[in-house]
Formats: structure tokens, sequence, C-alpha cells
């Protein structure tokens, strides 16, 4: 009888729609969220042909080209459809490489804050309470310091690069991964399934990660998302004071940065790497409203 | 309540010394030996250096030099600047007023409109006043504020010429800063023309700090509005047939509100971390721009001790917010 019960609940499950097409139904509910996924999608695709696309090299110096304005205004040149920078560097080739490095720090910055913060968020969810309560006072402790001056203050140790940005901007980033995680961890672990699992004798390696982590992810999920635009927000802020990329590097920030003594004689150079900053942030932010909406009704904004 | 606020400060007081034990080990970890980083490119003698260990106490353990810090940091010493060589103390609360006038402009701009930007929103839910003001808040909330500064520059300072591009006033203006206010203290001198250049001075940086506090306070109003209209008290008082300005206004707002001043209240740490841009963009002489300066001058105990005064700063608002919060709603208090 045990059998067959469970093999009609076996049918049950393949009849449901598909998760990734349940979660596809919800979030194509959300307009703005199709449109920032599809931006986003651009944004990959460019991150990872830039090279191939970009008309100049990003770093080629044309000397007697230098401050050129984009095609569509007096003086400007076809080979250069967005102008050029102070050095003579093409601007277009400029953005479209920079697209690599803030999808590159995105995903680190990602990957690493969050692969540590869900370990963490899971042992402290688990554990003792003198451990727990060490775990989220470290946290606490990060948490204090406004996350730019501490990003900031690491580069320094550190030394300015877009590496060292990248570490700490993960670091600084970590903290709410693991408060996310151990919340709803301690949400779970009173559950029933929880319970039987653990009289069915599973281990605390199954209990965590087979059992618990996969209920969890849903908020996470859209922490990831809306962290992926933090990560290159801040990365670009360090950029721009000087503390991440170093020029000759196409990164957005910096480019700003380089640009800023321009800013009334060459809208362009000021204008353009803001615009491609702001662009990306938005469409992942508009992505990460509708991950949140589809995937956690509970968070609902309503 | 007294066991609340017991357990938040129990909270309160790890947290605290884990912040001394980062700002302690700040100088430590750093690459390099600090002393000789302090005699900058002249270099020093030996004697001179063994000298400098002991005066430092580098030269006993560190538990105890630790202890000395975290005694002289309870005292208000928080070390001398190796470039100015004024107490970091005094150094920091003389240009706090400088970001704290900053700062409460800016809040005050954001809540003049997020609040009732949130509130429009959710009484024409779904819209177009809601969708316009939502992506309106949207782009708000994922703005890089450098670059929004810049394009404010560009726009209001040179193609227009309305503002001042850097400083807190003219320097046509002398007087004494009794508060380090700036528009008090303007107000106070009595010369014309000192208040309205205060003022003119502090419009660019308002709004560019002000920006992300504002889309956050409109997003936070907007979903607490529409999760108290839901409520069965809202639909009584329609029943009852109270005019839909006196249900929106009084009985929703008042109960909606509570979410959005303790996000109000949680952004400190937005603010702080703004002012750092704000600040090195605009050329305002407040802790953010200092700071800054400070790594970049390597400038170490001004890093340290700015580090520890502004870690503790947002952990006392934070700790107030909570205490506030489980004084207003006794839900809190059971946790």
């Amino acid at each position: 009888m045990d059998h067959a019960l469970s093999k009609e609940v076996e049918t049950q499950v393949e009849q449901r729609p598909g998760r990734l097409r349940e979660f596809w139904f919800y979030f194509r509910e959300n307009r703005g969220a199709v449109f920032g996924f599809w931006i986003f999608v651009a944004f990959v695709i460019v991150a990872a042909t830039a090279p191939w696309i970009a008309p100049h090299d990003p770093t080629q110096q044309f000397r007697e080209f230098a401050l050129i304005p984009p095609v569509w205004q007096e003086g400007g040149n076809w080979s250069f459809p967005l102008g050029t920078d102070p050095l003579g560097r093409d601007m277009l080739s400029r953005l479209l490489n920079g697209a690599r490095y803030s999808f590159f720090v995105g995903i680190v910055v990602v990957v690493v804050a969050a692969s540590g913060g869900i370990l963490l968020g899971l042992l402290a969810g688990f554990s003792p309470k003198w451990l727990d309560a060490l775990i989220m006072r470290l946290m606490d402790i990060i948490l204090a310091f406004p996350s730019l001056l501490l990003a900031l203050v690491l580069v320094a140790i550190l030394g300015p690069s877009l590496t060292n940005a990248m570490i700490a901007i993960a670091i600084v980033l970590q903290p709410h991964y693991v408060r996310l995680t151990r919340a709803s961890v301690i949400g779970e672990l009173g559950k029933d399934y929880v319970t039987s699992a653990r009289v069915a004798g599973a281990g605390l390696w199954r209990l965590m990660f087979v059992t618990v982590l996969p209920n969890c992810l849903a908020p996470i999920i859209v922490q990831a998302a809306l962290s992926f635009s933090t990560a290159i927000l801040d990365a670009a802020a360090l950029g721009f004071l000087g503390m991440g990329a170093q020029p000759p590097t196409p990164e957005w920030g910096t480019m700003l940065a380089e640009a800023r003594e321009f800013i009334l004689r060459a809208w362009w150079v000021v204008t353009l790497p803001g615009l491609a900053i702001l662009i990306t942030v938005l469409a992942i932010n508009l992505m990460g409203d509708g991950l949140r909406d589809a995937l956690d009704p509970k968070l609902k904004r309503s | 309540m007294l066991r609340y606020v017991l357990s938040r400060f129990a909270t309160f007081l790890p947290t605290f010394i884990g912040v001394t034990l980062i700002s302690f080990a700040f100088i430590r970890v750093l690459p390099g030996d600090p002393i000789i980083v302090m005699a900058g490119e002249r270099g020093m003698s030996q004697e001179r250096y063994d000298e400098l260990v002991i005066q430092f106490g580098f030269d006993r353990p560190v538990l105890v030099q630790y202890w000395e810090y975290l005694t002289g940091v309870l005292q208000g010493d928080l070390g001398t600047s190796y470039v100015t060589k004024r107490p970091v103390w005094d150094e920091f609360f003389a240009l706090f007023p400088a970001t704290l006038e900053l700062s409460i402009c800016a809040m005050i701009f954001a809540v003049a409109l997020g609040l009732p930007a949130g509130v429009i929103a959710a009484m024409n839910r779904g819209k177009f006043y809601d969708r316009a003001l939502m992506s309106t808040a949207l782009i708000g909330y994922s703005m890089p504020i450098f670059w929004w500064a810049l394009l404010l520059i560009i726009v209001f300072s040179g193609n227009l010429g309305w503002t001042p591009v850097s400083g807190r006033i003219d320097l046509l203006y002398y007087f004494p800063d009794t508060t380090g206010f700036m528009l008090i203290d303007s107000l106070l001198s009595g010369q014309s023309g000192a208040f309205t250049s205060a003022v003119r001075h502090l419009i660019l940086p308002t709004i560019v700090l002000g920006t992300i506090p504002l889309a956050v306070i409109a997003r936070q109003t907007r979903s607490a509005m529409l999760e108290v209209l839901g409520e069965d008290y809202i639909r009584t008082a329609r029943a009852k047939g109270l005019p839909p300005g006196r249900i929106n206004g009084i009985h929703a707002l008042r109960n909606a509100l509570i979410p959005v001043i303790t996000v109000i209240g949680l952004s400190v740490g937005t603010l702080l971390a703004g002012a750092i841009l704000t600040e090195t963009i605009f050329s305002w002489p407040g802790i953010g721009k200092w700071m800054v300066d400070s790594i970049f001058r390597r400038d170490y105990p001004v890093v340290q001790g700015g580090l520890l005064l502004i870690a503790v700063m947002v952990m006392v608002v934070n700790l107030t917010v909570d205490l506030l919060y489980g004084l207003i709603n006794p839900k809190i208090r059971k946790r």
C-alpha cells in the first residue's frame, strides 16, 4: 500500500508543470521584469562578445582624434560612432568592453558572497546557540560600517585594484546572505518535513543541504539579483574614487573618474559611461522585482 | 520592555567591542610598518625608530596594546593625525556638523517628496500615476549617484549657471561658526546674501544625497500603505461612510508610517556611504571627504578613528530605532 501511495504521488508530481515553466509563467506577468530580463540578456551577450564586436581596441589612442563628438553632432566621425575620449580612445569600444568588467564583478561578487553567506547562515541556523550568536555578532560588526566606507578601507589595506575591490564588496555584502539564510533555516527547522527527515535518520549534512536549503532558496535568489546590481554600483563607485580598476582599464566608474575634468567641454565622455551603469543596474533591479514577485509570494510588493 | 531593552544592549556591547577590535586591527594589518609610513619619505634613524616603537607601545603584547587602545577610545583619545598633528577626535567633530547639515537636508528632501509619492502611488494602484511614480523611484534606486551629481553639475552649474559647484558658501562671506551649521550661522551673522549663498551651495548636494533614500521611502510607503489599506478596519471605516481623504490620511497613513519610520532610521548608514561620494564630488568639507582624503594621504590614525566613530554612530542610531520600534510596537518586544 505504501508503494502504491508513493507511486500516486509521483505521477502527481509529474503532471505539475515544470518548476521553470511555472516560474516563467509568474515572471511573465510583470512586464517590467521581462523588459529588464531582455536588457540583461543583451548585456551578457555584449560582455561575452565585446572584443569581437568593438570597432577598435579599447586602449588604443588615436591622438589626432581626441575628444571627437558622437556622429550625430557636428564634427562627428563614423569611425568613432560615440565619439572619443580626451586621449583619443573610441568611446563605443570602451563602453562595450566595460560591460565585461561589470559583468565579471557582478558574477564573482555574488558567487563569493552568496556561497560564503549561505554556508555561514546554514551553520548559524543549525548550530548550538553560542556559535549562532558568535556568527551573528560577527555579521552585525560588518553591518555596522557603511558598506562603501568599509570597502574603501579594505581596498586601502589590500591596495587599489579591481580584484581587491571585488573581494571588499563581497565581504561587505555577505552578511545579508547570512541573515537571510539563517532566518529561513530557523523558519523551516520547526516544520514537520524536517522532523520526519531527522527521524528517518538523515545526517546533518543531508539535512542542511538536501532537506532544508532548497526550501530557503527563494529569498536568496532575489537577494542575489539585488546584490548583483549593488556590486556593479559599488565597484563603479570605487573605480570613480580611484580605488577600483585602474586606468587605462575601460571600467565604467574609472572612465567617469578620468572624464571628470571634461564635464563642461565634452558631455559624452561623462554621460555615456554613467548611462551604461544606470541602464544595467536598472535592468537587474527590474528583474529582481519580478523574481521576488514570482518566487516569493510572501514578499510580494502587492 | 526592560527585558527587551536589556536584550538589545546585550547584542550592542559585543558588537561595539568587535568594532573597536576591527579599528584596532586596521593599523596593524596594513602592508608596511606604520612607523615607517609615518616617517614618510624622509626616513628615520634606527634610534628614533626604536624610540617610536616604545612610544606607540608596539613592543608590548598585543592584548595590552588593545586594552590601552580601548581605554583610550572610551576617554575620547583616538590618536593624532599624521598630517595635521591634531587629535582625530577634534578633527572629526569640527567636520561633523557639515555632514550632519547635509544629511538632515537630504533626509528632509527625501521624506518631503517620498512620502507623498508613495501615498499617491498606493491610492492610484495600477494606474498611470502609480506606474510613473514607481518607475521613477526604481530609476532613482538604481542611480549611480556620483554620475547623477556630475549630470546635475553639467545642467545646473554649467549650462544654467544657477548653482555653485563646490564648497559650503562663497568665499566673500566670513563669520565665526557658532553652531557649525552653515544655514544657521549665516543667518546669525546678519550679512546680506550669506544665507542665500549657503542655500544655493546646499541644493545640488542635497538632491544627490537624498535621491536613493527618496526612492526607498517612496517604495516603502507605497507597499506599507497598500498593506494597511487591505485591513479590516479600513473596510469598516469605508462602510461607516467616512470620506476617503480621512481614511487614507488618518486611518491608513498613520499605521503605514511605522515601517517607513524604521526605513528612515536605518538609512543612516546609506546616507553616510552616500556622503563619501557626494562630499568628494562637491568638495563638501565633511567627514566623508575627510575619510577619502585621509585614505589617499595614508593618514592612518584618521582612517582608524573615523572608521570607529562612524560605525559607533550607525550602531547607536540603529539601537535607538530598535528601541523606539519596540516602544511603538508591542509585538516586537515579545520576541
